[in-house]
C-alpha cells in the first residue's frame, strides 16, 4: 500500500465556470506559427535572390500563372470549412461529401504543380541547379506542395473513416484542428503566389 | 472573491503501479508517455551529453594551458569546439530546460499530464536520436582516435565552409540533420508547453495566478516557435546545397555567405534568451522560498519577461558587426541591444527586492542563486561592452567574446540549474541532496568558474583570437591561459561531486517528505515523488501561493489579490 498524503488546496464555491480553450486548436496554432516563420525564411531568400542570378532564365521568361491550380486550392478552403459546419450540425453525409471535394481539389492543385515542374524540369531543363531562381524557386513552391501532401494524406484518411461511417458531431472539433491547417496551407499560396508568380515576374 | 475551505487532508490509499523489475523496467521507460518520467529522461539525457561536452571542454583547456603544445592535432582541435558547443547548446541546454519544465509545469498547475502525452514522448525521442546521431559520427570515418568525421565546422557554421567542396565527407551532414531534428523534438514539446498552459490549468488557476517558473517557460516556448524555425528552414537549405546541388550559400553561383549568418543569428540571438529565461525562471521560485517573501514585482517580473522576449528577437545582427552592415543597420542593431538590458535589469532589481529584507535562508540552492545573480549582472556588463560596434570590432572573435558568453552561459544559466537541482531534487526523487557535498560543490565551482572565466577575459584583450590551436610563447598569454585551465580544473572536481551527490543521496539521502523547503508553490502539494497521477484531488487555487494559503488560513493572499 502507498500512503500519499495529500493536502490539496481546494476551494468549495466554484460557482464560476472553469473552461478552457481546446488544446487541439491551441496547438495547431502554435504549430502554424511555427510553420509560418519556417515559410518566412524561405520567403525571405527568394526576396534577397530575386534578380541575383549569374545565368539564365529569369522567371518573366518560362513562369506562368498557375490560375486553375490557384482556384482549385483556395476553393478547397471553403469546401473543408463546409465539413466542419456540417460535422458540427450532425449531418455526416453532407461532411463525407465536402471531404470528398476537398480531396479532389487539392488534388487537382498538387496536378498543375507538378505538370508545371515536368514542363520545366523536361522541356526547359531548368532545375534546382541551375541558378539561384532555381534553388529559390523549386524549394518554396516545394516546400508548400510537401504541406499540401500531408494535408492530403490526414483528409483522406478522414475521409476513409468518414466514408465507413466512424466519424460523427464528437469529432467536429478534431476535424476542426485539420480544417485550420488546410487554411493555413491555403494562405501560404496565397503568399507564394504573390511573391513567385506577381511580384518575381 | 472565492473563500477558501477547510483544508482537505486525504490519504491515497490505492497501490502504487506494480514494480517491474529487469527488462520491464526499461520498456516501461522507453514506451512512457508520462510528463515525469519524460522530464527526468531528458534531464539525465542533457546531464550524460554535459559530462560528455565537459570533457571535450577539459581537453581544449589542457591544449591551451601551455603554448606550441601538441596535446591533441589541430583537426581533433577544431571537432572538440564544434561538438563542445553544438552539444552544450543543442543538447544540453534545451533538453535539460525542458526536462524541468516538463517534470514540473503540470504539477505547477495541479494537472495531470501535458497536453499531448504521445507528442511529448515524440519530441524526446527525436530530440535524444539527435543527440545520438551527432555523437555516432565519432565512429564514422577514420575512427575514434583521429576524432571520426565529427563535424569540424564551429557551432554556427558559417558558409561557404560547409559547401560540399570545403567540407567533403559526412562531418557537417551529421552537424546539420542532428540539429534538425533537435529543432523538430524542441518545437515538439514548446507547442507541449504553451497548449498545456492555456488548456490545462486547474480551477482558479488564471492566468495572473500562475508561478513564475509556468510565465517564464510559456515566453521561452512561444520564442522557439519564431526562433528555433528560421534554424529549421537554414538547416534545410544547407542540405539542399549539399545533397542536390542548389546555390542558397553557394558563393561561387552568387549565393550569399552573409545570408546565412542573417538565418544562423536569427536563431542564435533568440536561443541565448530561450535558455536564460527558464533560468530566471527557477531564480523566481527559489529566492522567494529562500528569502520567505512574495516574490517582489510579480506583475513587473511577466511584463519584463515578454518584453525580453520581444526585444530579442530584433537584435541578433550584433553578432555580425564586423561584417560591415553600414551606419543604420549597426546603430539599430547596438541600440536595440542595449534594451534588452532594461527588462533584464528591472529582473535584476525584483530578485535583489525580494531578498532585501528577507530571512534568508542560506541552504545550497539559494548560494547557487545568489552566485546566479552575481554573475549575471557580470555577464550583461560585459555584454553592453560588446553591444558597442566599435568596441566589438576590435574584440569580436576574441576570447574576450568567449569569456562573455560563458559567463551567460556558466556563471548565469548553469548555477540556476545547479540551484535547480538541489531545489526540486527532493521532490523528483524523495529525498534531500547532501548539504555538505552541495556546499563543497558551490565552493570548488565557484571558484573554479572565477579562475577560468575571469582570467579568460583577459587573453582576449591582449588579441588571442578564438579557436586557435596553439599560440607562439612571449605573447603575454600564457600564464593567463594556465591558469584557466587550472579553473577548469577545479570546476570539472566540482561537477564530480555533484555527480556523486546526485547518485549518492538517491540511495543514501534524508527522506525528503512533501515540502522540505516549506515552500508555496502546488508541486509542493503532493507526495515526493508524486504519484502518477500528480494529485489525487484536483486542485482549485485561491491565490499565487495556494500552500501559504493553506498553511496560514488566519492570513490567506487570495484576501490581498
Ligand atoms: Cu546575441
Amino acid at each position: 500500500m502507498m500512503q500519499t498524503p495529500v493536502t490539496v488546496p481546494v476551494s468549495v464555491n466554484s460557482e464560476a465556470p472553469w473552461v478552457l480553450p481546446n488544446r487541439g486548436i491551441v496547438g495547431m496554432w502554435c504549430l502554424i506559427a511555427a510553420e509560418a516563420a519556417i515559410f518566412l525564411i524561405f520567403v525571405v531568400a527568394y526576396i534577397y535572390y530575386l534578380g541575383k542570378s549569374l545565368t539564365g532564365p529569369l522567371p518573366a521568361q518560362i513562369l506562368e500563372l498557375p490560375i486553375v491550380g490557384t482556384i482549385c486550392l483556395l476553393s478547397s478552403s471553403l469546401t473543408v470549412h463546409e465539413a466542419v459546419s456540417a460535422l458540427r450540425k450532425g449531418k455526416v453525409q453532407r461532411c463525407t461529401v465536402a471531404l470528398a471535394v476537398t480531396v479532389l481539389l487539392g488534388a487537382a492543385f498538387l496536378w498543375t504543380t507538378a505538370a508545371e515542374w515536368h514542363h520545366l524540369i523536361y522541356e526547359e531543363g531548368f532545375t534546382i541547379r541551375t541558378n539561384l531562381f532555381g534553388t529559390t524557386y523549386y524549394s518554396l513552391v516545394g516546400l508548400h506542395a510537401s504541406h499540401v501532401v500531408v494535408g492530403l494524406i490526414f483528409l483522406t484518411v478522414t475521409f476513409l473513416f468518414s466514408v465507413s461511417g466512424r466519424l460523427g458531431e464528437m469529432h467536429a472539433e478534431r476535424l476542426e484542428v485539420l480544417s485550420l491547417y488546410w487554411h493555413f496551407v491555403d494562405a501560404v499560396w496565397v503568399v507564394v503566389f504573390l511573391v513567385v508568380y506577381v511580384l518575381g515576374r | 472573491m472565492a473563500k477558501e475551505a477547510p483544508v482537505l487532508e486525504a490519504i491515497d490509499q490505492t497501490a502504487p503501479a506494480s514494480h517491474s523489475s529487469g527488462p520491464g523496467v526499461v520498456y516501461e521507460w522507453l514506451t512512457t508517455v508520462d510528463h515525469k518520467k519524460i522530464g527526468i529522461m531528458y534531464i539525465v539525457y542533457a546531464l550524460i551529453f554535459l559530462v560528455l561536452a565537459g570533457a571535450q571542454a577539459l581537453l581544449m583547456r589542457i591544449q591551451l594551458a601551455v603554448p606550441n603544445n601538441h596535446f591533441v592535432t589541430p583537426q581533433v582541435f577544431n571537432r572538440l569546439f564544434t561538438m563542445h558547443g553544438s552539444t552544450m547548446v543543442f543538447f544540453v541546454g534545451i533538453p535539460i530546460l525542458f526536462g524541468f519544465g516538463n517534470y514540473l509545469i503540470p504539477l505547477m498547475i495541479g494537472a495531470r499530464d501535458m497536453a499531448f502525452p504521445r507528442l511529448n514522448a515524440f519530441s524526446f525521442w527525436i530530440s535524444a536520436f539527435g543527440g545520438i546521431l551527432l555523437y555516432l559520427s565519432y565512429f564514422a570515418g577514420s575512427g575514434l582516435y583521429g576524432a571520426g568525421s565529427a563535424p569540424d565546422v564551429g557551432w554556427f557554421a558559417y558558409a561557404p565552409l560547409t559547401a560540399k567542396v570545403f567540407s567533403p565527407g559526412h562531418s557537417t551532414d551529421y552537424w546539420t540533420l542532428s540539429i534538425l531534428m533537435s529543432g523538430i523534438g524542441t518545437t515538439g514539446t514548446a507547442i507541449n508547453i504553451v497548449a498545456t498552459v492555456i488548456c490545462m490549468r486547474c480551477k482558479g488557476m488564471t492566468m495572473t495566478r500562475m508561478p513564475l517558473l509556468v510565465w517564464l517557460l510559456l515566453v521561452t516556448s512561444c520564442m522557439v516557435f519564431v526562433a528555433v524555425s528560421p534554424l529549421t528552414a537554414a538547416q534545410i537549405m544547407l542540405t539542399l546545397d549539399r545533397y542536390l546541388g542548389s546555390h542558397f550559400f553557394d558563393t561561387q553561383a552568387g549565393g550569399s555567405a552573409v545570408l546565412w549568418m542573417h538565418f544562423f543569428w536569427i536563431f542564435g540571438h533568440p536561443e541565448v534568451y530561450i535558455l536564460v529565461l527558464p533560468a530566471f525562471a527557477f531564480i523566481n521560485e527559489i529566492v522567494p522560498v529562500f528569502s520567505r517573501k512574495a516574490i517582489f514585482g510579480y506583475s513587473a517580473m511577466v511584463a519584463a519577461s515578454v518584453g525580453i522576449g520581444f526585444i530579442s528577437l530584433s537584435v541578433w545582427a550584433h553578432h555580425m558587426f564586423t561584417v560591415g552592415m553600414g551606419p543604420a543597420g549597426n546603430t539599430f542593431f547596438v541600440f536595440a541591444t542595449m534594451v534588452v538590458s532594461v527588462p533584464t535589469g528591472i529582473k535584476m532589481f525584483n530578485w535583489l527586492a525580494t531578498i532585501w529584507g528577507g530571512r534568508v535562508r542560506f541552504r545550497t540552492p539559494m548560494m547557487f542563486a545568489i552566485g546566479f545573480l552575481f554573475q549575471f549582472l557580470m555577464a550583461g556588463l560585459t555584454g553592453i561592452m560588446l553591444s558597442a560596434a566599435p568596441f566589438d570590432w576590435q574584440l569580436s572573435a576574441s576570447y574576450f567574446v568567449v569569456a562573455h558568453f560563458h559567463y551567460v552561459l556558466v556563471g548565469g544559466i548553469l548555477f540556476a540549474l545547479f540551484a535547480a537541482f538541489y531545489y526540486w531534487y527532493p521532490k523528483i526523487t524523495g529525498r534531500m541532496m547532501s548539504e555538505t557535498l552541495g556546499k563543497w560543490h558551490f565552493w570548488l565551482f565557484i571558484i573554479g568558474f572565477h579562475l577560468t572565466f575571469d582570467f579568460m577575459h583577459i587573453p582576449g584583450l591582449l588579441g588571442m583570437p578564438r579557436r586557435i590551436y596553439t599560440y607562439e610563447a612571449g605573447r603575454g598569454w600564457e600564464y593567463w591561459n594556465l591558469i584557466v585551465g587550472i579553473g577548469a580544473m577545479v570546476q570539472a572536481i566540482g561537477t564530480l561531486i555533484f555527480v556523486y551527490n546526485l547518485v549518492h543521496s538517491y540511495f543514501r539521502g534524508k527522506i525528503a517528505g512533501p515540502d522540505p523547503w516549506d515552500a508555496w508553490t502546488l508541486e509542493w502539494s503532493t507526495a515526493s515523488p508524486p504519484p502518477s497521477y500528480n494529485f489525487a484531488v484536483e486542485p482549485n487555487v485561491g491565490s499565487r501561493r495556494p500552500l501559504w494559503d493553506l498553511k496560514h488560513p488566519e492570513d490567506p493572499d487570495s484576501s490581498y489579490e
